[in-house]
Protein backbone atom coordinates (compact mmCIF):
# COMPACT_ATOMS: atom_id res chain seq x y z
CA UNK A 1 0.00 0.00 0.00
CA UNK A 2 1.49 3.59 -0.73
CA UNK A 3 1.37 6.21 1.39
CA UNK A 4 -0.42 8.29 -0.77
CA UNK A 5 -3.83 5.25 -0.71
CA UNK A 6 -3.00 4.96 3.17
CA UNK A 7 -3.79 8.48 3.54
CA UNK A 8 -7.13 8.15 1.73
CA UNK A 9 -8.14 5.36 3.61
CA UNK A 10 -7.49 7.55 6.63
CA UNK A 11 -9.08 10.28 5.18
CA UNK A 12 -11.88 8.11 3.94
CA UNK A 13 -12.51 6.87 7.81
CA UNK A 14 -12.89 10.22 8.74
CA UNK A 15 -16.75 9.86 7.94
CA UNK A 16 -17.53 6.31 6.59
CA UNK A 17 -14.95 3.69 5.95
CA UNK A 18 -15.23 1.93 2.77
CA UNK A 19 -16.97 -1.42 4.82
CA UNK A 20 -19.66 0.91 5.92
CA UNK A 21 -20.56 2.20 2.85
CA UNK A 22 -20.37 -1.06 0.97
CA UNK A 23 -22.59 -2.89 3.79
CA UNK A 24 -24.98 -0.04 3.80
CA UNK A 25 -25.61 -0.35 -0.02
CA UNK A 26 -25.58 -3.93 -0.14
CA UNK A 27 -28.38 -3.46 2.75
CA UNK A 28 -30.38 -1.11 1.08
CA UNK A 29 -30.89 -3.34 -2.07
CA UNK A 30 -31.29 -6.39 -0.04
CA UNK A 31 -33.96 -4.87 2.46
CA UNK A 32 -36.01 -3.23 -0.31
CA UNK A 33 -35.99 -6.71 -1.77
CA UNK A 34 -37.37 -7.57 1.61
CA UNK A 35 -39.58 -5.34 1.76
CA UNK A 36 -41.05 -5.72 -1.79
CA UNK A 37 -41.63 -9.37 -1.53
CA UNK A 38 -42.82 -9.32 1.93
CA UNK A 39 -45.71 -6.83 1.34
CA UNK A 40 -46.52 -9.66 -1.80
CA UNK A 41 -46.38 -12.18 0.70
CA UNK A 42 -48.37 -10.77 3.65
CA UNK A 43 -51.24 -9.80 0.10
CA UNK A 44 -51.51 -13.97 0.15
CA UNK A 45 -53.05 -13.73 3.55
CA UNK A 46 -52.91 -10.24 5.09
CA UNK A 47 -52.83 -10.17 8.96
CA UNK A 48 -55.48 -6.67 8.88
CA UNK A 49 -57.96 -5.37 7.10
CA UNK A 50 -55.64 -4.16 3.98
CA UNK A 51 -53.50 -5.34 1.25
CA UNK A 52 -50.19 -3.81 -0.29
CA UNK A 53 -50.81 -2.35 -3.80
CA UNK A 54 -49.64 -5.02 -6.40
CA UNK A 55 -47.57 -2.00 -7.99
CA UNK A 56 -45.45 -1.81 -5.36
CA UNK A 57 -45.16 -5.65 -4.46
CA UNK A 58 -42.24 -7.76 -5.70
CA UNK A 59 -42.56 -11.19 -7.28
CA UNK A 60 -46.39 -10.81 -9.01
CA UNK A 61 -47.46 -13.81 -7.37
CA UNK A 62 -47.02 -15.49 -3.98
CA UNK A 63 -44.44 -17.54 -5.52
CA UNK A 64 -42.29 -15.32 -7.48
CA UNK A 65 -41.98 -13.29 -4.08
CA UNK A 66 -41.15 -16.55 -1.81
CA UNK A 67 -38.41 -16.90 -3.98
CA UNK A 68 -37.24 -13.22 -3.86
CA UNK A 69 -37.28 -13.23 -0.53
CA UNK A 70 -35.93 -16.65 0.22
CA UNK A 71 -32.61 -15.23 -2.02
CA UNK A 72 -32.67 -11.87 -0.66
CA UNK A 73 -32.70 -13.42 2.98
CA UNK A 74 -29.05 -14.73 2.28
CA UNK A 75 -27.65 -11.40 1.31
CA UNK A 76 -29.56 -9.81 4.00
CA UNK A 77 -28.08 -12.00 6.52
CA UNK A 78 -24.68 -12.43 5.35
CA UNK A 79 -24.27 -8.74 4.78
CA UNK A 80 -26.00 -7.98 8.39
CA UNK A 81 -23.55 -10.43 9.95
CA UNK A 82 -20.07 -9.00 8.01
CA UNK A 83 -21.41 -5.35 8.88
CA UNK A 84 -22.68 -6.79 12.68
CA UNK A 85 -18.85 -8.58 13.05
CA UNK A 86 -17.00 -5.78 12.21
CA UNK A 87 -19.24 -3.09 13.63
CA UNK A 88 -18.42 -4.59 17.11
CA UNK A 89 -14.89 -5.79 16.30
CA UNK A 90 -13.51 -2.27 15.36
CA UNK A 91 -15.57 -0.34 17.89
CA UNK A 92 -17.54 1.88 15.85
CA UNK A 93 -20.55 0.81 17.04
CA UNK A 94 -19.30 1.84 20.60
CA UNK A 95 -17.82 5.09 19.52
CA UNK A 96 -20.49 5.93 17.36
CA UNK A 97 -23.97 4.87 19.03
CA UNK A 98 -22.90 5.03 22.03
CA UNK A 99 -24.03 7.00 24.81
CA UNK A 100 -27.44 7.64 24.18
CA UNK A 101 -28.63 10.43 26.13
CA UNK A 102 -32.75 10.54 26.92
CA UNK A 103 -31.91 14.17 27.71
CA UNK A 104 -29.98 14.51 24.45
CA UNK A 105 -32.71 12.57 22.34
CA UNK A 106 -35.52 14.83 23.45
CA UNK A 107 -33.12 18.26 22.78
CA UNK A 108 -31.97 16.72 19.47
CA UNK A 109 -35.48 15.96 18.42
CA UNK A 110 -36.81 19.27 19.09
CA UNK A 111 -34.11 21.34 17.51
CA UNK A 112 -34.05 18.98 14.24
CA UNK A 113 -37.67 19.16 13.93
CA UNK A 114 -37.75 23.27 13.87
CA UNK A 115 -34.87 22.61 11.53
CA UNK A 116 -32.50 23.85 13.77
CA UNK A 117 -30.02 20.90 14.27
CA UNK A 118 -26.50 21.52 12.83
CA UNK A 119 -24.50 18.84 10.51
CA UNK A 120 -21.38 20.66 10.33
CA UNK A 121 -19.51 17.18 11.40
CA UNK A 122 -21.07 14.35 9.47
CA UNK A 123 -18.83 12.32 11.90
CA UNK A 124 -20.46 12.45 15.15
CA UNK A 125 -23.90 11.25 15.31
CA UNK A 126 -26.76 13.61 17.03
CA UNK A 127 -28.25 11.77 20.29
CA UNK A 128 -31.78 11.36 17.53
CA UNK A 129 -29.83 9.59 14.81
CA UNK A 130 -27.98 7.33 17.58
CA UNK A 131 -31.11 6.53 18.86
CA UNK A 132 -32.26 5.62 15.38
CA UNK A 133 -29.41 3.66 14.00
CA UNK A 134 -29.37 1.56 17.43
CA UNK A 135 -33.20 0.93 16.66
CA UNK A 136 -33.08 0.47 13.37
CA UNK A 137 -30.12 -2.04 13.94
CA UNK A 138 -32.34 -4.16 16.59
CA UNK A 139 -35.19 -3.75 14.23
CA UNK A 140 -32.76 -5.90 11.59
CA UNK A 141 -31.99 -8.42 14.28
CA UNK A 142 -35.67 -8.71 15.33
CA UNK A 143 -36.77 -9.24 11.63
CA UNK A 144 -34.53 -11.83 10.96
CA UNK A 145 -34.87 -13.89 14.14
CA UNK A 146 -38.87 -13.47 13.97
CA UNK A 147 -38.51 -14.49 9.80
CA UNK A 148 -36.35 -17.65 10.91
CA UNK A 149 -38.96 -18.58 13.68
CA UNK A 150 -42.23 -18.30 10.83
CA UNK A 151 -39.65 -20.12 8.46
CA UNK A 152 -38.63 -22.86 10.70
CA UNK A 153 -40.97 -23.68 13.29
CA UNK A 154 -40.54 -27.02 13.98
CA UNK A 155 -36.67 -27.11 12.99
CA UNK A 156 -36.31 -23.60 15.58
CA UNK A 157 -39.12 -24.07 17.35
CA UNK A 158 -37.19 -23.12 20.32
CA UNK A 159 -36.92 -19.54 18.77
CA UNK A 160 -40.60 -19.63 17.66
CA UNK A 161 -41.54 -20.36 21.39
CA UNK A 162 -39.86 -17.45 22.54
CA UNK A 163 -41.53 -15.42 20.44
CA UNK A 164 -45.24 -16.93 21.66
CA UNK A 165 -45.80 -19.13 18.91
CA UNK A 166 -45.77 -18.90 15.02
CA UNK A 167 -48.87 -16.68 14.73
CA UNK A 168 -47.35 -14.40 17.06
CA UNK A 169 -44.26 -14.40 15.41
CA UNK A 170 -45.79 -13.38 12.16
CA UNK A 171 -46.98 -9.90 14.09
CA UNK A 172 -43.82 -9.47 15.55
CA UNK A 173 -42.33 -9.74 11.70
CA UNK A 174 -44.74 -7.49 10.23
CA UNK A 175 -44.28 -4.53 13.21
CA UNK A 176 -40.52 -5.46 12.57
CA UNK A 177 -40.70 -4.64 8.84
CA UNK A 178 -43.22 -1.76 9.85
CA UNK A 179 -40.65 -0.12 11.91
CA UNK A 180 -38.35 -0.81 9.74
CA UNK A 181 -40.28 1.17 6.62
CA UNK A 182 -40.66 4.05 9.07
CA UNK A 183 -37.02 4.53 9.49
CA UNK A 184 -36.49 4.41 5.64
CA UNK A 185 -39.01 7.32 5.19
CA UNK A 186 -37.41 9.17 8.22
CA UNK A 187 -33.74 8.32 6.69
CA UNK A 188 -33.91 9.00 3.18
CA UNK A 189 -36.08 12.19 3.74
CA UNK A 190 -33.06 13.37 5.58
CA UNK A 191 -30.33 12.40 3.97
CA UNK A 192 -32.16 14.32 0.56
CA UNK A 193 -32.27 17.19 3.10
CA UNK A 194 -28.64 17.31 4.35
CA UNK A 195 -26.98 16.26 0.61
CA UNK A 196 -23.83 15.51 2.31
CA UNK A 197 -24.51 12.89 4.23
CA UNK A 198 -25.43 11.38 0.76
CA UNK A 199 -22.26 12.24 -0.33
CA UNK A 200 -20.67 10.60 2.43
CA UNK A 201 -22.43 7.39 2.44
CA UNK A 202 -21.60 6.92 -1.49
CA UNK A 203 -17.92 8.93 -1.48
CA UNK A 204 -16.73 8.27 1.98
CA UNK A 205 -16.71 12.23 3.18
CA UNK B 1 -33.48 -3.68 -25.08
CA UNK B 2 -33.21 -0.79 -23.05
CA UNK B 3 -36.36 0.54 -21.01
CA UNK B 4 -35.39 3.49 -19.24
CA UNK B 5 -36.24 4.29 -15.52
CA UNK B 6 -39.63 3.36 -14.70
CA UNK B 7 -42.29 6.67 -15.44
CA UNK B 8 -44.42 7.65 -12.31
CA UNK B 9 -47.94 7.04 -13.00
CA UNK B 10 -47.00 4.05 -15.55
CA UNK B 11 -47.92 0.50 -14.02
CA UNK B 12 -44.75 -1.49 -14.22
CA UNK B 13 -46.29 -4.24 -15.02
CA UNK B 14 -48.47 -2.80 -17.79
CA UNK B 15 -44.98 -2.37 -19.90
CA UNK B 16 -44.17 -5.91 -19.04
CA UNK B 17 -47.22 -7.06 -20.86
CA UNK B 18 -46.80 -5.05 -23.32
CA UNK B 19 -42.82 -6.19 -23.33
CA UNK B 20 -44.49 -9.98 -23.29
CA UNK B 21 -46.15 -9.58 -26.13
CA UNK B 22 -43.31 -9.77 -28.63
CA UNK B 23 -42.24 -12.69 -26.54
CA UNK B 24 -42.96 -16.28 -28.33
CA UNK B 25 -45.98 -18.22 -26.62
CA UNK B 26 -43.92 -20.69 -25.07
CA UNK B 27 -41.25 -18.51 -23.33
CA UNK B 28 -44.20 -16.34 -22.21
CA UNK B 29 -45.53 -17.27 -19.35
CA UNK B 30 -41.50 -17.69 -17.81
CA UNK B 31 -41.02 -14.21 -19.10
CA UNK B 32 -44.10 -12.95 -17.46
CA UNK B 33 -43.35 -14.01 -13.80
CA UNK B 34 -39.35 -13.08 -13.90
CA UNK B 35 -39.56 -10.04 -15.77
CA UNK B 36 -42.74 -8.40 -13.42
CA UNK B 37 -40.64 -9.56 -10.44
CA UNK B 38 -37.65 -7.78 -11.90
CA UNK B 39 -40.03 -4.68 -13.21
CA UNK B 40 -40.56 -3.96 -9.36
CA UNK B 41 -37.25 -4.00 -8.38
CA UNK B 42 -36.36 -1.92 -11.03
CA UNK B 43 -39.05 -0.08 -10.09
CA UNK B 44 -37.47 0.02 -6.77
CA UNK B 45 -33.79 1.14 -7.93
CA UNK B 46 -34.32 1.64 -10.92
CA UNK B 47 -32.20 -0.79 -13.13
CA UNK B 48 -33.17 -1.25 -16.39
CA UNK B 49 -35.73 -3.71 -17.51
CA UNK B 50 -33.79 -6.52 -18.99
CA UNK B 51 -34.55 -10.33 -19.51
CA UNK B 52 -36.45 -11.58 -16.60
CA UNK B 53 -35.58 -15.15 -17.48
CA UNK B 54 -32.18 -15.43 -16.22
CA UNK B 55 -33.68 -13.27 -13.47
CA UNK B 56 -36.52 -16.10 -12.92
CA UNK B 57 -33.66 -18.62 -13.72
CA UNK B 58 -31.18 -17.33 -11.03
CA UNK B 59 -34.11 -17.43 -8.28
CA UNK B 60 -34.86 -21.02 -9.15
CA UNK B 61 -30.86 -22.03 -8.86
CA UNK B 62 -31.24 -19.91 -5.57
CA UNK B 63 -34.59 -22.14 -4.57
CA UNK B 64 -32.42 -25.25 -5.08
CA UNK B 65 -29.88 -24.29 -3.18
CA UNK B 66 -32.35 -23.39 -0.17
CA UNK B 67 -33.50 -26.94 -0.76
CA UNK B 68 -29.89 -28.22 -0.41
CA UNK B 69 -29.99 -26.56 2.81
CA UNK B 70 -33.56 -26.98 3.96
CA UNK B 71 -32.37 -30.66 3.47
CA UNK B 72 -29.41 -30.12 5.80
CA UNK B 73 -31.35 -28.43 8.56
CA UNK B 74 -33.96 -31.36 8.44
CA UNK B 75 -33.76 -33.26 11.79
CA UNK B 76 -35.03 -36.82 11.43
CA UNK B 77 -35.65 -36.93 15.07
CA UNK B 78 -36.98 -33.52 15.79
CA UNK B 79 -40.28 -33.59 16.24
CA UNK B 80 -43.40 -31.05 15.12
CA UNK B 81 -44.73 -29.47 18.45
CA UNK B 82 -47.97 -30.91 19.77
CA UNK B 83 -50.67 -29.40 20.93
CA UNK B 84 -53.88 -30.90 23.18
CA UNK B 85 -57.22 -31.30 21.31
CA UNK B 86 -58.29 -27.76 23.11
CA UNK B 87 -55.73 -26.56 20.56
CA UNK B 88 -57.65 -27.81 17.76
CA UNK B 89 -58.70 -24.85 14.93
CA UNK B 90 -62.67 -25.23 14.94
CA UNK B 91 -63.89 -25.24 12.05
CA UNK B 92 -60.13 -26.48 10.44
CA UNK B 93 -60.03 -24.71 7.08
CA UNK B 94 -60.72 -26.42 3.66
CA UNK B 95 -57.66 -25.21 1.15
CA UNK B 96 -57.14 -25.82 -2.06
CA UNK B 97 -56.56 -24.54 -5.61
CA UNK B 98 -60.34 -25.38 -6.43
CA UNK B 99 -63.76 -24.93 -4.37
CA UNK B 100 -64.65 -26.97 -1.49
CA UNK B 101 -67.79 -28.32 -3.83
CA UNK B 102 -65.11 -29.01 -6.50
CA UNK B 103 -63.19 -31.47 -4.16
CA UNK B 104 -63.13 -34.87 -5.29
CA UNK B 105 -65.27 -37.35 -4.20
CA UNK B 106 -63.70 -40.70 -3.99
CA UNK B 107 -65.64 -43.75 -3.41
CA UNK B 108 -64.41 -45.64 -0.78
CA UNK B 109 -65.51 -49.29 -1.09
CA UNK B 110 -63.80 -49.04 -5.06
CA UNK B 111 -61.49 -47.36 -4.03
CA UNK B 112 -57.76 -49.06 -4.22
CA UNK B 113 -54.12 -47.62 -3.27
CA UNK B 114 -51.56 -48.21 -6.07
CA UNK B 115 -47.84 -48.78 -5.07
CA UNK B 116 -45.06 -48.33 -7.44
CA UNK B 117 -41.57 -48.22 -7.43
CA UNK B 118 -39.03 -49.63 -5.95
CA UNK B 119 -41.02 -51.77 -3.56
CA UNK B 120 -41.23 -55.61 -2.93
CA UNK B 121 -44.88 -55.57 -2.65
CA UNK B 122 -47.12 -53.77 -5.28
CA UNK B 123 -50.61 -55.08 -4.29
CA UNK B 124 -52.67 -51.92 -4.24
CA UNK B 125 -54.77 -52.05 -0.83
CA UNK B 126 -58.01 -51.40 0.02
CA UNK B 127 -59.75 -49.19 2.65
CA UNK B 128 -60.48 -51.81 4.93
CA UNK B 129 -56.83 -53.45 4.85
CA UNK B 130 -55.32 -49.48 4.86
CA UNK B 131 -57.92 -49.22 8.13
CA UNK B 132 -56.31 -52.49 9.65
CA UNK B 133 -52.92 -50.77 10.10
CA UNK B 134 -51.76 -49.44 13.85
CA UNK B 135 -53.21 -46.10 14.37
CA UNK B 136 -50.98 -43.29 15.81
CA UNK B 137 -52.63 -39.94 16.58
CA UNK B 138 -51.35 -36.27 16.19
CA UNK B 139 -52.57 -32.62 17.29
CA UNK B 140 -50.19 -30.53 14.58
CA UNK B 141 -50.04 -27.41 13.24
CA UNK B 142 -50.77 -26.99 9.66
CA UNK B 143 -48.59 -24.23 8.35
CA UNK B 144 -49.58 -22.78 4.91
CA UNK B 145 -47.44 -21.37 2.38
CA UNK B 146 -49.68 -18.44 2.32
CA UNK B 147 -48.61 -17.35 6.44
CA UNK B 148 -52.09 -18.67 7.85
CA UNK B 149 -52.00 -21.75 10.45
CA UNK B 150 -54.21 -23.89 11.81
CA UNK B 151 -54.35 -26.54 13.91
CA UNK B 152 -55.50 -29.81 13.46
CA UNK B 153 -55.76 -33.64 14.64
CA UNK B 154 -55.06 -36.58 12.58
CA UNK B 155 -55.17 -40.39 12.78
CA UNK B 156 -53.19 -43.08 11.09
CA UNK B 157 -50.23 -45.18 10.04
CA UNK B 158 -47.11 -44.04 9.72
CA UNK B 159 -45.68 -43.41 6.32
CA UNK B 160 -42.09 -45.30 7.58
CA UNK B 161 -44.36 -48.23 8.94
CA UNK B 162 -46.38 -48.38 5.42
CA UNK B 163 -43.21 -48.43 3.57
CA UNK B 164 -41.92 -51.14 5.80
CA UNK B 165 -44.80 -53.27 5.35
CA UNK B 166 -44.56 -53.11 1.06
CA UNK B 167 -40.53 -53.38 1.01
CA UNK B 168 -39.80 -50.06 0.30
CA UNK B 169 -36.23 -49.56 -0.91
CA UNK B 170 -35.51 -46.68 1.58
CA UNK B 171 -32.41 -46.00 -0.01
CA UNK B 172 -34.48 -44.27 -2.62
CA UNK B 173 -34.15 -40.66 -2.98
CA UNK B 174 -38.32 -39.70 -2.98
CA UNK B 175 -41.70 -40.99 -2.72
CA UNK B 176 -43.85 -39.51 -4.74
CA UNK B 177 -47.82 -39.09 -4.35
CA UNK B 178 -50.80 -38.91 -7.21
CA UNK B 179 -53.91 -37.66 -5.79
CA UNK B 180 -57.98 -38.27 -7.30
CA UNK B 181 -57.79 -35.18 -8.97
CA UNK B 182 -54.54 -35.25 -10.65
CA UNK B 183 -52.31 -33.12 -8.07
CA UNK B 184 -49.40 -34.54 -7.81
CA UNK B 185 -46.29 -33.88 -5.08
CA UNK B 186 -42.75 -35.64 -4.37
CA UNK B 187 -41.01 -35.08 -0.92
CA UNK B 188 -37.96 -36.43 0.46
CA UNK B 189 -37.26 -39.71 1.95
CA UNK B 190 -35.59 -38.42 5.28
CA UNK B 191 -39.20 -36.38 5.41
CA UNK B 192 -41.11 -39.89 4.48
CA UNK B 193 -39.73 -41.82 7.32
CA UNK B 194 -40.08 -38.76 9.87
CA UNK B 195 -41.92 -40.53 13.19
CA UNK B 196 -44.69 -37.66 12.55
CA UNK B 197 -44.77 -38.11 8.76
CA UNK B 198 -48.60 -40.45 8.83
CA UNK B 199 -50.98 -41.99 6.42
CA UNK B 200 -54.28 -40.21 7.68
CA UNK B 201 -57.49 -41.54 7.68
CA UNK B 202 -59.40 -39.20 10.41
CA UNK B 203 -59.52 -36.07 11.26
CA UNK B 204 -60.14 -35.40 14.55
CA UNK B 205 -60.95 -39.12 15.32
CA UNK B 206 -63.70 -39.33 12.30
CA UNK B 207 -63.25 -40.91 9.05
CA UNK B 208 -61.69 -38.24 7.09
CA UNK B 209 -64.09 -35.77 5.37
CA UNK B 210 -64.34 -35.30 1.52
CA UNK B 211 -63.31 -31.38 2.30
CA UNK B 212 -59.45 -33.02 4.40
CA UNK B 213 -58.91 -35.34 1.80
CA UNK B 214 -61.13 -38.71 1.92
CA UNK B 215 -60.26 -41.27 1.94
CA UNK B 216 -56.42 -40.62 2.35
CA UNK B 217 -53.99 -37.74 3.02
CA UNK B 218 -50.50 -37.56 3.56
CA UNK B 219 -50.05 -35.20 7.09
CA UNK B 220 -46.27 -34.10 7.30
CA UNK B 221 -46.30 -31.59 10.19
CA UNK B 222 -42.27 -30.63 9.25
CA UNK B 223 -43.58 -29.63 6.06
CA UNK B 224 -45.84 -26.67 4.46
CA UNK B 225 -49.87 -27.54 3.42
CA UNK B 226 -49.42 -28.11 -0.08
CA UNK B 227 -46.71 -30.69 0.84
CA UNK B 228 -49.38 -32.55 2.86
CA UNK B 229 -51.23 -33.87 -0.41
CA UNK B 230 -55.20 -35.37 -0.11
CA UNK B 231 -57.52 -37.51 -1.77
CA UNK B 232 -53.92 -39.87 -2.23
CA UNK B 233 -54.57 -42.69 -4.75
CA UNK B 234 -51.23 -43.61 -5.40
CA UNK B 235 -47.41 -43.50 -4.65
CA UNK B 236 -44.14 -44.28 -5.71
CA UNK B 237 -40.95 -44.85 -4.36
CA UNK B 238 -38.48 -43.63 -6.82
CA UNK B 239 -35.05 -42.39 -7.36
CA UNK B 240 -36.31 -39.39 -9.98
CA UNK B 241 -37.69 -36.40 -8.66
CA UNK B 242 -41.22 -36.02 -10.66
CA UNK B 243 -41.53 -32.51 -9.01
CA UNK B 244 -45.82 -31.41 -7.93
CA UNK B 245 -48.15 -29.49 -8.74
CA UNK B 246 -46.79 -26.38 -7.47
CA UNK B 247 -43.62 -27.39 -7.17
CA UNK B 248 -43.55 -27.01 -11.17
CA UNK B 249 -45.01 -23.45 -11.02
CA UNK B 250 -42.15 -22.24 -8.54
CA UNK B 251 -43.07 -22.89 -4.96
CA UNK B 252 -39.93 -24.41 -3.21
CA UNK B 253 -39.51 -28.19 -3.94
CA UNK B 254 -38.80 -28.67 0.18
CA UNK B 255 -40.65 -26.16 1.75
CA UNK B 256 -39.83 -27.28 5.18
CA UNK B 257 -40.98 -26.47 8.30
Amino acid sequence: MTAETMTMTTAEAAIHPLWVRVCHWINAVAILVMIGSGWQIYDASPLFRFEFPRAIALGNWLGGALLWHFAAMWVLVVNGLVYLTLGFATGRFRRKLLPIYPSQVFVDAKAALTFNLAHDDLSRYNAVQKLLYTGVILCGALIVLSGLAIWKPVQFQELTALFGGYDVARYVHFFAMSAIVGFLMVHVVLALLVPKSLRAMIAGR
Amino acid sequence: MRQPKIIPGVDPKLLIKDAARLMPDASRRGFLRGAASLGALAFLTGCDIIDGDTAEGVLRKVSAFNDGAQAALFSRTKLAPEFPESAITRPFPFNAYYDEDEAPEVDGKSYKLEVAGLVDNKKPWTLDELHALPEVSQVTRHVCVEGWSAIGSWQGTPLSEFLKRIGADTRAKYVWFKCAEGYTNTIDMPTALHPQTQMSFKFDHKILPRAYGFPMKIRIPTKLGFKNPKYVVAMEVTNTDKGGYWENQGYNWFSGL
